[in-house]
């Protein structure tokens, strides 16, 4: 027992010495943005618990409740136009934004780094196909991708299936928009990784060519990675609510962050402000920490900053 | 020249121009008469052209172009045209323009062929003497007859335009961006999605009734925007406007709202033709089919919420098919029971649904005012009874024809009736779908062999009286079969300056004859 809590409390010491824990306490900006991070996961893995309602279960709704001022009874941020707590929706609003903006750049690393791996170990024509595809795809801003996927997936999909299969259609097309980064650093890193003694060794010793690029050099490319992956997911969580403002995201009867800034978006003149507003300032708040939180990991992990 | 100068000025000086500037939603798609049945087209294009009949200010039937007709045989009627009526370019109005109109409008490649259904042939009499032979006697000829607008015969041949505009192929011919017609108004000018100018007819046969002179049409698109224009005084008079400004724009003092009902309702369609719903969870029946499903879910909806929060009070709770204003309507058969969910679960239970079941709902996104929030509220509300709803929200182009392939269980749609008579509604909604008008636009397709009997028999039945019975007994056994889950009868507020005033129109037309300035 003892012997346990003393290798706890060792590990614990190692973990607050190391690099990255130090920097960590170094930098106010970033404790702070770390803190509203986790204050965002949590309230949006946690909503269920915490929400006074489910506003994705339809049958809890009520339209005679609707346009509800901000700190009425019940309804500490106001409420919709369809009788839905704004406070409620933004907790389940925000936990399809960060899940999908999760899923998405999950989709995309896998995607990327595999491509960049292929593509920087096995060179030549493979290489050179790859890349030009990344470059084409380099050629069109994000979105328009994003878009363009979205559209084909939903023409193509029969149209029953509409609500059940926006939000993997939505993860598939944010996805596909973004895995270039990270094929492009990836191959650059691999092909300096490749030439190394370590790499040699191990194609000397007759690895195959999959468990060299998977066992010895994906290890030693991770740290980029994850810098990237940092810092996309709040380009994912963006994109996601902008699709989502222009209409074709999420199922209207579950609204993300972006959709309810849309439906705010319409009632801003007539008076009813707090639709949009409130919406607005969780995702400004949830991407803002996030990208403090990818800067200060680029910085810490990277040497010659330091 | 100075002297000549002053003359000039002193000789325009009494005639006051006193211009209207309009904004709506949508530019007009063609000034051929004979294209497109498309409200706003419609509504410019009438200021240019005129038809054998006109609705007066209560929507009853005026003599136009014709001054008088005469049922000869009820398949056979004739019409006493305007004497000294001139077209715009001065060539006189005589029979043959309406003998040479009718041949026109009958071309395939139009969509206005509805407006003269039934007529077989147009017979030129004498110069001012035409007979219309009919199929079958037809109670509500006059009414169509108030969109078949008369072309000139010589007009259109001088300009090779003797035939309709094809708009799919998107052909421009002569006649679609110039105009002659006999009406209170000269087309003066269209560059499209920009602006469209008509100047005053100085010989027109009748008096306009406001003092209005030009009419400077621009579309606008955005709903901010256009209502911005208003706010800044750049426009006189704003149609299509967004629900949620109305309020604000009613409290500005340099401007007044004035509202009115379309005549057109939202309604919900329910597929009661399949042996098992394409979109459900319930396998091997369509609980559709059951009387007492339907009314469960005509019992759930809580018209008058829809109607204080998402229309902003801009609706009428529906229980009827068709709108006040329509022949056949009446207050007393559009009484609204209040929303009872508890009730809906019941009959629910008592048709085998103790549960409830699930069904998706098609529902455009673009088309009537506030439509995909309508059946976002929908779902809540049947959710309450008990009823899962999926909702497909897609945009108008899409939902139509989909709809239209019967590949839907449940779908939002509204029904405008041109003619202003109940049978318009019931032949296209009600009555079984075959080739042709009857249950065109039938999607869930309803099959009563009754409906059907009463549906035929009012189409040629003249006796007034006797059609009247006919019409209200279809529309109550719509009604209380609950074949369809009507909504509401729709509000369209018009905005405009205070020194204007104007008649609202049910058909949401706005006609520049009636509009005043001070």
């Amino acid at each position: 027992m003892t012997g346990q809590r003393r290798v706890l409390r060792a590990s614990i010491r190692r973990l607050w010495q190391h690099d990255l824990a130090w920097s960590l306490r170094r930098s106010p900006v970033t404790l702070v943005a770390a803190g509203l991070t986790l204050l965002c996961i949590a309230g949006a893995l946690f909503a269920p618990w915490i929400a006074p309602q489910n506003p994705f279960d339809p049958a809890s709704l009520n339209l005679n409740e609707a346009f509800r001022q901000p700190g009425s009874p019940g309804y500490p941020l106001g409420s919709d136009d369809q009788g839905r707590d704004l406070l409620s929706t933004i907790l389940y609003g925000s936990r399809i934004s960060l899940g999908v903006g999760l899923a998405s750049v999950l989709f995309a690393l896998l995607l990327g780094v595999s491509l960049g791996l292929v593509s920087g170990y096995a060179g030549g024509r493979i290489d050179a196909f790859i890349m030009r595809v990344a470059d084409v795809q380099l050629s069109f801003p994000a979105i328009l991708i994003a878009l363009l996927v979205d559209g084909v997936a939903r023409v193509s999909l029969p149209s029953h299936m509409g609500a059940s299969i926006a939000i993997p259609v939505l993860i598939f097309s944010i996805g596909v928009s973004g895995w270039v980064q990270y094929a492009r650093t990836v191959r650059g890193l691999t092909l300096v990784e490749r030439e190394k003694e370590y790499v040699q060794a191990a194609r000397v010793i007759g690895r195959r060519p999959i468990a060299i690029m998977l066992a010895h050099v994906l290890p030693n490319v991770m740290g980029s990675v994850l810098v990237i992956a940092t810092i996309h997911i709040a380009t994912a969580i963006i994109t996601e609510a902008t699709l989502s403002f222009l209409g074709v995201g999420v199922p209207p009867t579950q609204p993300s962050l972006g959709t309810l800034i849309r439906i705010g978006n319409e009632f801003l003149y007539s008076g009813e402000w707090w639709i949009a507003l409130f919406p607005g300032c969780a995702l400004v708040i949830l991407v803002l920490s996030i990208n403090l939180l990818g800067d200060w990991l680029r910085d810490a992990l990277n040497p010659k900053l330091r | 020249m100075k002297k000549l100068l002053f003359l000039l000025l002193f000789a325009v000086l009494p005639v006051q121009a006193t211009t209207l500037r309009w904004a709506a939603q949508n530019d007009i798609l063609t000034f051929d008469p004979h294209s497109q049945n498309h409200t706003t087209t419609i509504t410019l294009v009438m200021h240019v052209y005129e038809s054998l009949t006109r609705y007066g200010k209560k929507y009853d039937i005026e003599p136009s172009l014709a001054t008088g007709w005469k049922e000869i045989s009820p398949t056979q009627w004739r019409f006493n045209l305007r004497k000294n009526v001139k077209f715009h370019d001065g060539t006189p109005f005589t029979a043959d323009d309406v003998v040479f109109s009718y041949g026109r409008i009958k071309q395939p490649q139009g969509t206005m062929q509805i407006y003269v259904d039934g007529v077989k042939e147009v017979r030129k009499i004498d110069d001012h003497t035409v007979d219309f032979i009919l199929a079958g006697p037809d109670p509500v000829l006059l009414r169509k007859l108030t969109d078949f607008r008369i072309m000139s015969k010589v007009w259109s041949e001088k300009n090779r335009s003797q035939n309709v505009q094809d708009a799919k192929s998107k052909e421009e011919t002569y006649s679609s961006r110039n105009a002659n017609g006999t009406g209170a108004y000269i087309l003066k000018g269209w560059e499209p999605d920009k602006r469209l100018v008509l100047a005053a007819n100085p010989n027109w046969w009748d008096k306009r009734e406001g003092n209005v002179t030009d009419v400077i049409y621009t579309p606008i698109k955005a709903d901010a925007t256009r209502v911005a224009a208003l706010l800044a005084g750049d426009v006189d008079l704003v149609t299509d406007l967004p629900t949620q400004d109305v309020a604000r724009l009613k409290q500005n003092a340099a401007l007044k709202v004035v509202e009115g009902h379309e005549v057109r309702t939202i309604f919900i369609g329910l597929d009661q033709h399949n042996n098992e719903l394409q979109y459900s969870d319930v396998k091997g029946k369509n609980p559709f089919k059951d009387v007492r499903v339907r009314r469960a879910l005509n019992m759930a909806v809580d018209r008058e919420a829809i109607k204080r929060v998402t229309m902003r009070g801009l609706s009428i709770p529906a229980a009827l098919m068709i709108a006040p204003g329509v022949h056949g309507h009446t207050t007393e058969l559009d009484k609204v029971a209040a929303a009872d969910p508890g009730g809906a679960r019941k009959l629910l239970a008592e048709a085998g649904y103790p549960n409830g079941f699930e069904f998706t709902l098609d529902c455009p996104n673009n088309r009537y005012v506030n439509d995909e929030e309508i059946c976002q509220g929908l779902v809540g509300m049947w959710a309450k009874a008990g009823v899962r709803v999926k909702l497909n929200a897609i945009p108008f182009s899409t939902h139509i024809p989909k709809i239209l392939k019967h590949d839907t269980s449940a779908y939002m749609l509204g029904w405008g009736v041109a003619t202003f008579d109940g049978l318009y509604t019931l032949q296209s909604l009600v009555r079984t779908k075959t080739t042709g008008a009857d249950g065109s636009f039938n999607c869930g397709r309803v099959s009563d062999p009754k409906l059907d009997q009463l549906i035929d028999a009012m189409k040629t039945e003249t006796d007034v009286k006797k059609r009247d019975g006919l019409l209200r007994q279809a529309l109550v056994m719509t009604r209380d079969e609950a074949y369809y889950v009507p909504l509401h009868h729709q509000m369209r507020p018009w905005a405009m300056k205070k020194n204007v005033s104007t008649l609202h129109r049910a058909d949401d037309r706005p006609e520049a004859r009636f509009a005043r300035i001070d």
